[in-house]
């Protein structure tokens, strides 16, 4: 058996939506502010908006040798089609982040759905932060990456004059999922048998 | 150097080939943006003004060879970097640069083809290509990266290559690799070992620019720098003049020859992983050398006797490094992300090793598991 932390995320959605951003944005908090090792890569379309977008972030305390997700212990899912597709390599004991703005279809009880898009625009005026919105959602959920590494990061990646903006984005969502009670999520039934590759 | 040098950096392969380029010396890029290698362009624009260096955006990659061409042979240390597409256009102009022996570095960022193909997914197509794209005979050198930290070192490693030798380095990149973002941090520049061309010791009225001596790698002397030389793609004397004289032809194909002959152990870089006591082998190189890494962890993990080599110099082929797999392994998997390019230079190695390919061309990554299956299934 191969025992090591090697916590998997993946980000879904559609070019312009700021997966790849929002993916970048994490992978700094976990890399440069709390000290793991990462590996955060991508893959989308030719297209410069529209089409499937699709950002990945393996996080360990150890070097990484695959970079790619393997079995995905988070998956955000900020559009139906984008969860659809990249739904397939979801651990059974892993947890779906979804924007309920754009998805109404969910495929498992492990899922935390929320409003990102939303949220973005009625309490922030701008729905161009969803993706930030996501993001502190996910932090909460993943419990990885503290809300201020976060921070730290979307203050280097973000542009100064929108600092400010994404930083509430950010906390937006990470209120919005501490409202939720993560623990009353159905738990997984653990078997022997472990998947591995 | 950036002043970040030393902290830890979230960084992707096409930036730190970027800064292993300047760090080596590197201040001219020309070349035409091309996914996946713009990054490098839209980096290299970033950082050359401010290190009083040049980049030009060329009308295309045919312009950008021949740019970096003439930047070399003014002293300048050069790059370009392209994909598939890119990297067909500049095949001409870099057989001049092995004719005339101009030091220089081509990056290409291997990307699904044949012609435009896939030009946002991954593939390793091109490997033959980069050794043989050229026409004629020519030695070359081709290195292949497969991390953020390796774009660095390896991209380094290209430029002390060449200014040594004299010879154009093709490092060939994937999309994997160049938009693979990790964290690194990178070495102070005072213990990053750069090596330089050997500029001529005599007097300009006694300089012969094609001279041989021991190395087989003539001094080179700038242009403008009051040297008067003759540059020219074709066969040419010591004097840098066309010939056609039998014996001064075959001395000048021979010595590009032996020059790199001459370096094959410094040349050859390879990277063995667990194969002390391995009985069966992957190799590998680029991006799906992490696949296989893995592969062969988990293989040990249950008990099975396995090992990787990891491919970093392509060509010269490692002979000497795939030989000794090949004695201590009854079986040797190379899993490509082509129909099968390295493997017949492995097999041209062959003793009674059982070599065997597994490829993939549908633009996805090959994965842990299928070469940990094909392992087993060995």
């Amino acid at each position: 058996m191969m025992k090591e932390e090697r916590y998997e995320m993946r980000f879904g959605g559609s070019g312009g939506q700021g997966i790849i951003l929002a993916a970048v944005i994490f992978a700094e908090a976990a890399g440069i502010h709390e000290g793991f090792h990462v590996c955060q890569t991508q893959s989308y379309g030719p297209e410069a908006r529209g089409g499937r977008s699709k950002a990945e972030i393996v996080i360990s305390h150890e070097e990484i040798d695959y970079p790619k997700v393997i079995g995905m212990d988070l998956f955000l899912a900020m559009n139906q089609p984008a969860l659809d597709a990249y739904f397939v390599d979801f651990k059974p004991a892993g947890i779906l982040v979804a924007d309920a703005t754009f998805v109404d279809q969910v495929p498992t009880s492990r899922a935390l759905v929320l409003p990102f898009t939303t949220i973005a625009r009625e309490k922030l005026g701008n729905e161009l932060v969803a993706n930030i919105v996501a993001l502190g959602a996910v932090g909460v959920v993943c419990g990885k990456v503290g809300l201020a590494s976060l921070e730290k990061a979307v203050a280097h990646r973000v542009p100064a004059k929108f600092t400010e903006l994404n930083i509430r984005a950010l906390h937006a969502g990470a209120e919005a999922a501490r409202q939720q009670d993560l623990s009353a999520l159905p738990p997984f039934i653990d078997s022997d048998e472990e998947k591995e590759v | 150097m950036s002043e970040k040098n030393g902290q830890r950096r979230l960084l992707q392969g096409n930036e730190a080939i970027v800064e292993g380029a300047l760090a080596a010396g590197c201040r001219f890029f020309a070349g035409y943006p091309i996914t996946p290698a713009s990054e490098i362009a839209e980096m290299m624009s970033l950082r050359l003004p401010a290190l009083n260096g040049t980049f030009i955006q060329m009308e295309d990659e045919i312009a950008g060879m021949g740019a970096i061409i003439g930047a070399s042979l003014a002293g300048v240390k050069s790059l370009t970097a392209t994909s598939g597409p890119g990297f067909s256009l500049m095949q001409e102009n870099l057989g001049f640069a092995c004719a005339a022996e101009v030091p220089c570095v081509v990056v290409n960022v291997m990307r699904v083809g044949p012609s435009t193909g896939l030009s946002t997914s991954p593939a390793q197509g091109d490997v033959m290509q980069a050794r043989w794209g050229t026409h004629g005979d020519h030695p070359v050198i081709v290195l292949a990266v497969s991390t953020v930290v390796d774009c660095f070192a390896t991209t380094v490693q290209a430029f002390n290559l060449a200014e040594k030798y004299r010879v154009p380095v093709i490092v060939l990149s994937d999309e994997i690799v160049a938009h693979t973002r990790e964290t690194v941090v990178l070495p102070d520049p005072a213990d990053i070992m750069v090596i330089d061309r050997i500029h001529p010791g005599v007097p300009p009225e006694w300089y012969i620019p094609y001279e041989d001596n021991s190395r087989g790698v003539p001094a080179m002397a700038a242009m403008g720098s009051g040297y008067r030389h003759h540059v020219t793609g074709l066969i040419h004397d010591v004097r840098g003049f066309p010939t056609e004289r039998p014996e001064e032809v075959d001395a000048f194909i021979r010595r590009l020859f032996r020059k790199i002959t001459n370096g094959f152990a410094e040349i050859q870089i390879t990277r063995s992983v667990m194969m002390e006591d391995a009985e069966i082998a992957v190799i590998a190189y680029g991006a799906v050398s992490r696949s296989a890494l893995r592969a062969v962890r988990l293989a040990r993990s249950r008990g099975i006797r396995a090992g990787l080599l990891q491919l970093i110099t392509l060509f010269p082929f490692p002979r000497k490094a795939v030989e000794g797999v090949l004695r201590q392994c009854r079986r040797v998997l190379v899993p490509e992300m082509n129909m099968g390019q390295m493997i017949r230079e492995v097999k041209r190695v062959n003793l009674a090793t059982e070599i065997v390919r597994h490829n993939r061309v549908d633009g996805q990554f090959i994965t842990p598991a299928e070469i940990y299956d094909h392992l087993l299934s060995m």
